[in-house]
């Protein structure tokens, strides 16, 4: 039985359309990432997996349970930590825990082997009111209280938006641990390198889904050579490199512009000659391995094609 | 189900009223303002609407001047509750005497008193009260007619044929009155429905708002027992205000318990619970706290201040306004009030109010059971 099945869902909020037949499945113990930028759809889509909306048509299961007609069945098995922080802030860290773990007939003590690793780490807080935490200690305690049921399956909306990059590859390190211990995990983000942590990863876009498969294939799947290229300016830099005819495509990543080249066609060498003569400084160009964001740029420019 | 899961049940259920206690406890804030605010209203109310009237400004026609009316006006003039400052030249004068604000009643003894008193054995007095403030105007005609009274008790005394001195009492601006004791039933029936309507409704749309609601929901437990655990808490609080200001008025405003203790617990927690269950579908229907803040000030409060009785009689209503009243549970609570506490009636005599608040309770419970939404 797959842990997850997403039959051709759809949900629209009035007239717009946040998820447009959105179709696939999660097998047990994956860790599967649901990854685009805000408006994608993923809330929507968690949401309707977690039984909290209802879909306009299609059909979803959770661990082989229909997501209308068995909500209560889901409910008692998986674990759902929302998109914004939602546990009491007026409740200390331990009795947050302790509130969740009773409302789920559970005790800490009975799943205090699945939390340890991570209640370890704010454990030195446990009397502090939870809105007096910092925004990655915040997303732990929700982790922890998500968990408390020991559900079989996790769902995770943006855990690791607004969190610093240190707490961000903690937060993964335990999804990862979590995962060895069989627990089935849907997580949200529209941070594209975190798209690497996942087994499998579904690309989404304006409610679609752009491509459903391991960030590694993807990655392979990448379908030009992608070089990465510096210069002062940068600004007219971009523009130019659009313009150039052996440039399929070039987008501004931090302080690189990543183009897509005819390889065939012209050599690294070449391109910085050709932009040396068009009087831009300290040119750079090389050949790099594409990121998740870099397919994710060219499925969307695929797409609208 | 075995014993075990039941036991295990109710735990939830304890634990979410705990959680709830501590929800309110943690807020001093409100914690003060929802035990403070009882007490200041009635003692407010109390001291606002109070029956002691001191050196109150007098005017005096008095066209015969003759030993009746000069042993009246210095009995007046002697008693603490008056000073007369103004002799007036014509009973029209008083009027004037009023509209300049100057005076707060008005003594008009008929022509030829004295005279009147001895030939005929009757005489005639006008008192003339502004009415403005009615409380006022009642406690200032009752001492003047007291005083009346008493002179004429005194004449009986001296002389064996009856005298009777009349004195007719004229309110001014507002002559239905409306009696000193009604606030202390408006004030409970203001308190109890906005600490209870108003608060639960705020602690579920809180949840609604901060997104707990929906981690909440994810989660085996019951709406109803969602629900039930925020009742519990403000019922507590309600039942310690509704002591609070039973003893205040009791004790500091002497307005006592006049009818049966029971029966008026019994109307108030009912009461309470209607005003929970309004609070409950409140929240059912709004999104945030302020709308649920406005929908219970706004549908609640002002309702309860205008429609209710506490301030216009609900008799002199326009038919519309008196048929509109008659779905504001405050009204029917106090004029529950009224009867039990005020005018000592028996049980009994309040059925009519317990039967609709009873219907009101199960209608508001039945919506919002069924309006609560078990998802986002």
């Amino acid at each position: 039985m797959k842990a997850l099945s997403v039959n051709n869902v759809s949900r629209s909020y009035g007239k717009v359309q946040a998820l447009k037949n959105v179709s696939f499945e999660v097998e047990q113990g994956e860790l599967f990432g649901l990854i685009g930028p805000d408006g994608a759809g993923k809330t929507t889509l968690i949401r309707i997996l977690a039984t909290l909306l209802l879909a306009d048509s299609g059909r979803a299961t959770v661990d082989g349970l229909d997501a209308v007609r068995d909500y209560r069945a889901i409910r008692r098995r998986v674990g759902y930590m929302p998109g914004r922080f939602s546990l009491y802030q007026d409740l200390s860290v331990e009795e947050n825990l302790n509130f969740f773990a009773s409302i789920f007939n559970a005790t800490v003590r009975e799943s205090y082997h699945l939390i340890q690793g991570i209640y370890r780490q704010i454990e030195p807080f446990k009397s502090r009111r939870a809105g007096k935490l910092s925004g990655g200690m915040k997303q732990k305690l929700a982790l922890c209280c998500a968990l408390i049921h020991k559900p079989s399956l996790l769902f995770l909306d943006e855990p690791t938006t607004g969190v610093d990059p240190v707490s961000r590859r903690e937060f993964w390190d335990m999804l990862a641990s979590l995962r060895q211990q069989g627990i089935t995990i849907v997580v949200s983000t529209p941070y594209m390198d975190e798209a690497l942590r996942c087994d499998r990863i579904a690309l989404m876009k304006e409610g679609g889904c752009l491509k459903i498969e391991t960030p590694q294939n993807i990655i392979r799947q990448f379908p030009h050579t992608l070089w990465s290229v510096q210069g002062d300016p940068m600004y007219r830099l971009l523009k130019d490199l659009r313009r150039h005819e052996d440039v399929i495509s070039s987008f501004a990543f931090g302080d690189a512009h990543h183009v897509a080249v005819r390889s065939e066609r012209i050599t690294t060498l070449q391109l910085e000659e050709n932009l040396k003569m068009l009087d831009y400084k300290n040119v750079e160009v090389k050949e790099i391995t594409p990121t998740v964001e870099d397919c994710y740029m060219q499925l969307t420019m695929d797409n609208e094609q | 189900m075995g014993t075990k899961s039941n036991s295990r049940l109710s735990a939830v259920n304890g634990q979410l009223i705990k959680k709830e206690f501590r929800h309110i406890f943690r807020d001093k804030r409100a914690m003060l303002i929802l035990l403070a605010m009882p007490v200041v209203q009635i003692i407010l109310f109390g001291f606002a609407i109070t029956n002691e009237v001191k050196n109150a400004q007098v005017a005096v026609f008095d066209p015969s001047r003759d030993a009746s009316t000069t042993r009246i006006t210095e009995r007046l003039q002697a008693s603490r509750y008056f000073d007369v400052v103004r002799r007036l030249g014509s009973a029209a004068e008083a009027d004037e005497a009023f509209k300049e604000g100057t005076v707060s009643l008005a003594v008009i003894f008929g022509e030829n008193f004295d005279e009147n008193l001895w030939r005929t054995g009757e005489a005639a007095i006008q008192l003339i009260a502004d009415a403005t403030d009615p409380n006022q105007a009642a406690t200032l005609t009752g001492y003047a007619s007291s005083i009346i009274a008493d002179y004429q008790q005194e004449l009986l005394q001296l002389h064996s044929v009856p005298f009777r001195v009349t004195a007719q009492v004229r309110m001014l601006y507002n002559p239905q009155l409306q009696g000193a004791y009604n606030f202390v039933p408006g004030v409970m029936g203001m308190i109890l429905i906005l600490i209870c309507a108003m608060m639960t409704s705020i602690a579920i749309v809180r949840e609604k708002e901060t997104g707990t609601m929906e981690a909440l929901l994810v989660s085996p437990v019951k709406p109803f027992a969602l629900i039930f655990s925020k009742l519990v808490p403000y019922f507590a609080l309600s039942v310690v205000n509704l002591a609070t200001i039973l003893l205040l008025s009791v004790y500091v405003l002497n307005v006592p318990v006049t009818g049966s203790l029971l029966g008026l617990m019994m109307l108030s927690l009912l009461y309470i619970f209607v005003s929970l269950a309004l609070g409950m579908l409140i929240s059912t229907l709004v999104a945030t706290q302020v709308a649920a803040m406005l929908a219970s000030g706004m549908a609640l409060m002002l309702p309860v201040m205008l429609l209710s009785g506490m301030i216009f009689p609900v008799e002199s209503m326009p038919e519309i306004l008196q048929w509109l009243s008659s779905i504001v549970p405050a009204r029917w609570y106090i004029n529950g009030v009224k009867k039990l506490m005020i005018e000592g009636l028996p049980v009994a005599s309040s059925m009519k109010e317990f039967a609709v608040l009873s219907l009101m309770a199960a209608a508001f419970v039945a919506v919002s059971i069924k309006k609560f939404k078990t998802r986002l």
